[in-house]
């Protein structure tokens, strides 16, 4: 399936390249490194990268869910189902004070719920663990703020990100030195696109959520946002009522906040198909990013990826 | 579950793949300061391949009318009105294209770019991506950054200021930082009436200055990065020009694979042992292409064997090229781990403990050659220290001046001292194993970028070379030019050298005896004297021959069979020898 015989002559066989070499620098270089693991198609491709980084070897880190418990009820399944049959180790964290104070996406907003569930919960979990390194799957072509991110992300001793403390990155040279108490982000994808991650989900055919395909899904229409209604938590304001409709998600995070669009897309290649000709950027499904503007900018100086 | 984990692929998938795989990736960096209109002139580029989306378009849409309104504070409200409608129109004119690239809520508020974004771009031909590196003059940071990886520059001038100092040192980092194509566009074409004179002067100007240089080849667009003129769209209004759009010019690039005729370099990453009878080296290819069954060395150890597999995920390979990640096995149980290179026995790298290099000085705190660094090339991070500084570029007139330190922004060629040898290649014959960058060991920081020269020009052959005085001033002095002269094997040659200086001294000549050392006789030589050196050894006889040549220093073996003095008499009447 791949071009390895002639590696490097197509873009998608040099980022696949760059991105193992990303990933193995990272390895060699860290004492204990870990793998976010969103569930989402990124993090499908850069797990599946990962896979190739070090075969025959199995994996040298384990994967870290960051568990806000308002994923879809689809994203779990496939999570265990995957884990189970590729025999990998998985992490789950989730903000436990947070849980018990009862902190939701409804009542709180998106900003105090994301930063709680989230950045608190990955935050914990990097600490409790001791992890010096965490590859995230997030790319430079998703947001604004996301184009000046390095591939070797330094966050201070409270995890957070100082744009004038990002380190020159020149070549392939990466310098991985940190401190005790101090880590790296890491973005082997950092040069991919939207559109390069589809077409490689659609070359070595990695498996990916059902949600990302069109379906028929009970939906409500909030200020033309397209929620699913995916268990009894949803609330719904009055004269809501779901409807069937044939969606598709382009980014999946907790479905209170993730915005469908409706979409006729039940394959890979339609999917890609779609979205040559749309004219909608991924993240626009996404509530969180809206909140102000430069959000984005300010949740990662929080420590947020 | 398993269907939805595995999405059907239907029969038009190959069209899909094969069109998309086969573009090729080419990497930029466009330099300009926010006056030349560089944010502009990309996202001009984005807005035009579509690589940009509706609500992206519709924010910019709304920000460019917010901008406009704050710059009118205080203008009649029926004028600003006015300009807002405009702003929010769908007019193409009226977007402010810089607005798609700008990034951090701290430049925005300050109006300018302070650090290297990247966007990406994709035509029916390439994928590119564009690093897009801010030109102001303390700045050189990151458009060293930003040209690290490129394959091609573009850089802006103003038509109406033409070429400024500034213009030329984007130029030099450019070259420096070993970029082969390079592109000049001239913009705001519009504000001198797309007039041809200027186009061309600013040109001819600048074609010059880059052929100095030694850039491959210098290419020049006339463009209004506002009005789209020349950027993707041939334009009407210079129907003078026949270079095309800058976006052809990117499309056309020939596809850099130099790396491929490079000898092979395979830096070793990681070892994978997954169990006792598995050790793989994993890496990347830096340059060349090598295949089962190619006989290699590990450096530095410099054990020999055999490539006995090259194996991917994907299953095993026969070869492999730059760059690809692959892991290798080798045929005996050699020992190599993280940091040796793999080569070619024919072809190694070098192995520089002193070395020469370009420099480009990022640190916050100047360079100390009193303090410790680490370098890290390839997969290979050792202590080192900068030992001399040679000199700093002087980037208003591109001069060479001494200097006892580096500060922020700095480009120097200096002496460096690793530890344990780098093993590289000079950065012009190979960006990948040639490149370095410095770490400062107490803080982490990246302060510094290198590019390897070669070996340390010390001692005799860097005191021939860096000398103030040259060749033909000291034979101009002494009548006579410096050689080396290398007498004939035998039991009794020392004596036979002093009755041969004795001789040769009494006839005027400087001369000197020495005993089998190449460096001595390298130095005299060089000081304008006549070696006569005897040695017995054929290793130091040979070595004598290759400094000498490579130094350039005129070289004559005597013959045992003659008389030796006449021999070294021609030395000095050339012509005589001729006859």
């Amino acid at each position: 399936m791949s071009d390895n015989t002639v590696a490097g002559r197509s873009h998608l066989a040099e980022l696949e390249a760059e991105s193992i070499h990303i990933i193995r620098e990272t390895v060699a270089e860290f004492a204990n490194p870990v793998m976010l693991y969103s569930i989402g198609k990124d993090s499908q491709v850069l797990l599946h990268l990962a896979r190739k980084a070090f075969h025959p070897a199995p994996l040298p880190f384990p994967l870290l869910h960051v568990d806000t418990t308002w994923k879809f009820r689809e994203m779990y399944a496939f999570r265990d189902a995957f884990v189970a049959r590729h025999g990998i180790r998985l992490l789950v964290h989730q903000n436990r004070k947070a849980l018990a104070e009862g902190i939701n996406p409804f009542d709180h907003g998106s900003q105090k719920y994301t930063h709680a569930m989230k950045t608190q919960a990955l935050l914990e979990a990097l600490a409790q663990h001791g992890f010096d390194a965490a590859f995230g799957g997030a790319r430079r072509d998703e947001e604004k703020s996301r184009a000046k991110e390095r591939v070797f992300s330094f966050r201070d001793r409270h995890g957070q990100w100082d744009p004038r403390r990002q380190r020159p990155e020149l070549w392939n040279l990466y310098n991985g030195r940190v401190d005790a108490g101090e880590s790296m982000r890491v973005f082997p994808l950092s040069n991919w696109t939207e559109l390069d991650v589809w077409h490689y989900v659609l070359r070595e055919r990695i498996p990916v959520v059902p949600l990302y395909f069109a379906a028929e899904r009970p939906i409500i229409d909030r200020n033309g946002t397209l929620l699913m209604v995916d268990d009894e938590r949803m609330r719904l304001r009055p004269g809501e009522k779901p409807t069937l409709r044939r969606v598709r998600f382009r980014t999946l995070g907790c479905y209170p906040l993730s915005g469908a669009i409706e979409s006729s897309a039940t394959t890979v290649e339609a999917v890609i198909h779609e979205m040559v000709h749309a004219r909608q950027s991924e993240r626009q499904g996404r509530l969180i990013d809206h909140d102000e503007e430069g959000s984005m900018e300010l949740k990662k100086r929080e420590g947020y990826f | 579950m398993d269907t939805a984990l595995q999405p059907t692929l239907q029969p038009d998938v190959q069209r899909l793949l094969d069109e998309h795989s086969s573009r090729e990736l080419l990497r930029l960096v466009v330099v300009g300061s926010v006056d030349d209109g560089k944010s502009t002139l990309i996202g001009r580029l984005l807005y035009e391949c579509d690589g940009l989306f509706e609500d992206q378009i519709s924010a910019v849409r709304r920000a460019s009318a917010k901008r406009a309104a704050t710059r009118t504070e205080g203008v009649p409200p029926e004028v600003l009105a006015q300009g807002l409608r405009a702003a929010a129109g769908a007019e193409e004119e009226e977007l402010d294209f810089s607005l798609f690239t700008d990034g951090l809520r701290a430049e925005r508020e300050q109006g300018i770019t302070i650090d290297v974004a990247y966007r990406y771009l994709s035509t029916s031909k390439r994928k590119i991506i564009i690093a897009d590196t801010p030109g102001h003059i303390q700045y050189t940071r990151n458009m060293a950054t930003g040209a690290s990886t490129a394959d091609a520059a573009v850089i802006l001038v103003d038509a109406r200021l033409g070429v400024l100092p500034q213009t030329r040192r984007h130029a030099y980092i450019a070259n420096l930082l070993g970029i082969p194509y390079l592109a000049v566009a001239v913009n705001k074409m519009d504000l001198v009436g797309f007039d041809r004179a200027t186009f061309e002067r600013i040109g001819s100007e600048l074609a010059d200055f880059a052929h100095t240089l030694g850039f491959e080849g210098v290419r020049l667009f006339p463009v209004s990065a506002s009005r789209g003129d020349n950027i993707t769209r041939p334009s009407a209004r210079t129907p003078w020009h026949e270079g095309g759009t800058l976006l052809g010019w990117l499309e056309s690039l020939p596809h850099q694979r130099r790396l491929d005729n490079a000898p092979f370099r395979f830096p070793v990453q990681y070892v994978l042992r997954p169990h006792q009878d598995y050790r793989g080296l994993a890496g990347q290819v830096a340059s060349g292409t090598v295949r089962v069954g190619d006989e290699i060395q590990v450096l530095p150890s410099g054990r020999r064997t055999r490539v006995a597999g090259i194996d991917t995920f994907d299953g095993p390979l026969e070869e492999a090229s730059a760059p690809a990640s692959v892991t290798l096995r080798l045929a005996d149980n050699v020992d190599a781990s993280r940091g040796d290179v793999l080569a070619h026995v024919d072809e190694p790298p070098l192995a520089l403990q002193q070395l020469d290099a370009m420099l480009v000085w990022f640190g916050e705190q100047p360079l100390d050659p009193s303090r410790r660094y680490l370098v890290k090339q390839a997969t290979r991070t050792a202590p080192a220290q900068v030992e001399r500084i040679h000199w700093r570029m002087e980037l208003e007139d591109l001069s060479e001046v001494p200097a006892e330190s580096l500060a922020l922004n700095d480009i120097g060629k200096v002496r460096l001292v690793v530890r344990r040898p780098l093993l590289a290649d000079p950065y012009r014959e190979n960006r990948r194993t040639g490149a370095f960058i410095i770490i400062d060991a107490l803080t982490h920081d990246t302060v510094g970028a290198g590019m390897v020269l070669g070996p340390a020009e010390t001692g005799v052959k860097g005191a021939v070379e860096s000398s103030l005085v040259d060749a033909a001033e000291r034979s101009a002095r002494l009548g006579q030019s410096g050689a080396i002269v290398l007498l004939p094997q035998a039991r009794d040659a020392a004596s036979k050298a002093f009755t041969l200086e004795r001789r040769l001294f009494d006839q005027g000549r400087h001369v000197a005896v020495v005993a089998g050392d190449v460096e001595v006789a390298l130095a005299l030589a060089g000081a304008g004297l006549v070696a006569l050196v005897h040695a017995e050894a054929p290793q130091v006889r040979r070595a004598l021959r290759a400094e000498a040549r490579d130094a350039g220093v005129a070289w004559l073996k005597l013959d045992a069979a003659e008389e030796l003095a006449p021999q070294v008499e021609r030395l000095f009447n050339p012509r005589e020898s001729s006859k």
